[in-house]
């Protein structure tokens, strides 16, 4: 596959969180607010990439039978740094993300893409593949953050885009937005509009009602 | 000990309030069955690892934990991540060899779930929340309990209405995966009524 596909390919077509379901966790939970969201995808995309690289680069020394554990402990470590540097010089985020920084670590797109891509390709693919996928996780994380913050209090990063009533505006905040509900019903009307976009990411139907087979 | 039960069951349930587990949530979800067997494992799980960890907190990695052999300065909790970790994947592949070996039904199965478990955040982040809440050993045991079962309850229930919804006339870019988030959400709305719920 080209460079160029690797990089784009996951932004959409093959976006890691809203096609292949992985690394939700992560991405509802820090969506509550655009700094909250940005800060877990810049954490998020520095393991990525260095996670990627680094198997990648050793992933002829790996045995075969201990690749989850060796695999796993990079990760761990490399979480570990990202966390202590985040509580060195962003406390305040890094309160506010609690726990959900160290489990970047459980995080199933680092691991889903050190064993099926950089255990089989040489670093530099890999790393523009961990590119790639990081920005796909980005871009989820930053639209389900935009649309809550601002049906949840009509500011953006402090700045006011809604004015709100108390403000004197028109525009009435959403508390639920602020929830925990909201997540994932803003997610599952993202993967609604996607696939809506890409009608090939649609999935069969478990059960075809009787009389309707031919129905497309 | 019996509100931290039932906070961690209903009001901070892991998977409706934490959002934890997610992934295996979405993709074990399609058959009460199989739903069933994934939940029992977590319980199974999080009731080893989170008092396991709890005791390797309290005598290892705490600040002062060394303070017995004169080593009172030394802390160690920025090991807590990768000690958690690696006790639950080495618990969870001890637990699979004892099962296969002396209860070979319940191997059968529980069995393909439990790998899926070490890299499952609902196991991690409850070891994390009883570290970062400083619970003693006694209420880790309650709160794993509590935890493990509030998942179950989740993944159970979400199963059963997805099994209805299958006769559902969804619309088709809404089918399977964006409906399960749609149904999720509204269950996470309704546990969320027992926010205000204190024990009696």
């Amino acid at each position: 596959m080209s460079t160029r596909r690797l990089l784009t390919d996951p932004l959409v077509d093959q976006n890691p969180v809203t096609l292949h379901l992985l690394g939700i966790c992560s991405a509802l939970a820090v969506t509550t607010n655009l700094d909250t969201a940005l800060t877990m995808a810049a954490a998020m995309t520095v393991v990525l990439v260095l996670a990627s690289v680094i198997i990648s680069t050793i992933r002829r020394l790996i045995p075969q039978e201990i690749r989850l554990i060796v695999q796993i402990t990079i990760i761990a470590t490399l979480v570990m740094v990202i966390d202590l540097a985040l509580q060195a010089f962003l406390f305040d985020i890094s309160q506010r993300l609690s726990i959900f920084v160290s489990l970047i670590v459980t995080n199933c797109i680092i691991l889903g893409r050190a064993e099926a891509f950089a255990m089989r390709n040489p670093p530099w693919p890999s790393l523009v593949d961990a590119l790639g996928n990081a920005a796909g996780y980005s871009l989820v994380l930053v639209v389900v953050a935009i649309l809550r913050e601002i049906l949840g209090t009509g500011d953006l990063l402090g700045y006011s885009v809604l004015p709100t009533v108390e403000n004197g505006g028109w525009f009435e905040p959403l508390g639920f937005m602020a929830l925990a509900p909201s997540a994932f019903i803003v997610l599952g009307l993202l993967v609604w509009a996607l696939r809506a976009l890409r009608p090939s990411q649609i999935e069969a139907p478990d059960y075809a009602a009787r009389g309707t087979e031919g129905r497309p | 000990m019996t509100d931290l039960f039932f906070r961690a069951i209903l009001a901070e349930n892991l998977a409706l309030s934490f959002f934890l587990g997610m992934c295996t949530f979405l993709a074990v979800s399609r058959k009460v069955g199989t739903a069933t067997g994934l939940g029992i494992a977590v319980v199974a799980v999080q009731m080893v690892t989170v008092p396991l960890n709890n005791l390797v907190h309290a005598f290892l990695l705490d600040a002062g934990a060394w303070g017995w052999i004169g080593l009172a300065e030394v802390d160690l909790r920025f090991l807590r991540l990768i000690t958690f970790i690696g006790i639950i994947a080495a618990t969870v592949q001890i637990l699979e060899m004892v099962l296969d070996r002396f209860f070979p039904a319940l191997f059968s199965a529980l069995g393909i779930y439990l790998p899926l478990l070490t890299v499952n955040c609902a196991i991690l982040g409850g070891s994390l929340f009883m570290a970062d809440r400083g619970y003693g050993f006694g209420e880790s045991v309650v709160y794993a309990a509590g935890g493990g079962i509030g998942w179950a309850l989740a993944v159970m229930v979400l199963a059963a209405i997805r099994e209805r919804l299958v006769y559902a006339d969804v619309p088709p870019a809404l089918r399977g995966v964006g409906m399960a988030f749609v149904v999720t959400g509204l269950m996470s709305m309704g546990f969320s009524v027992f926010a205000g719920m204190a024990a009696p």
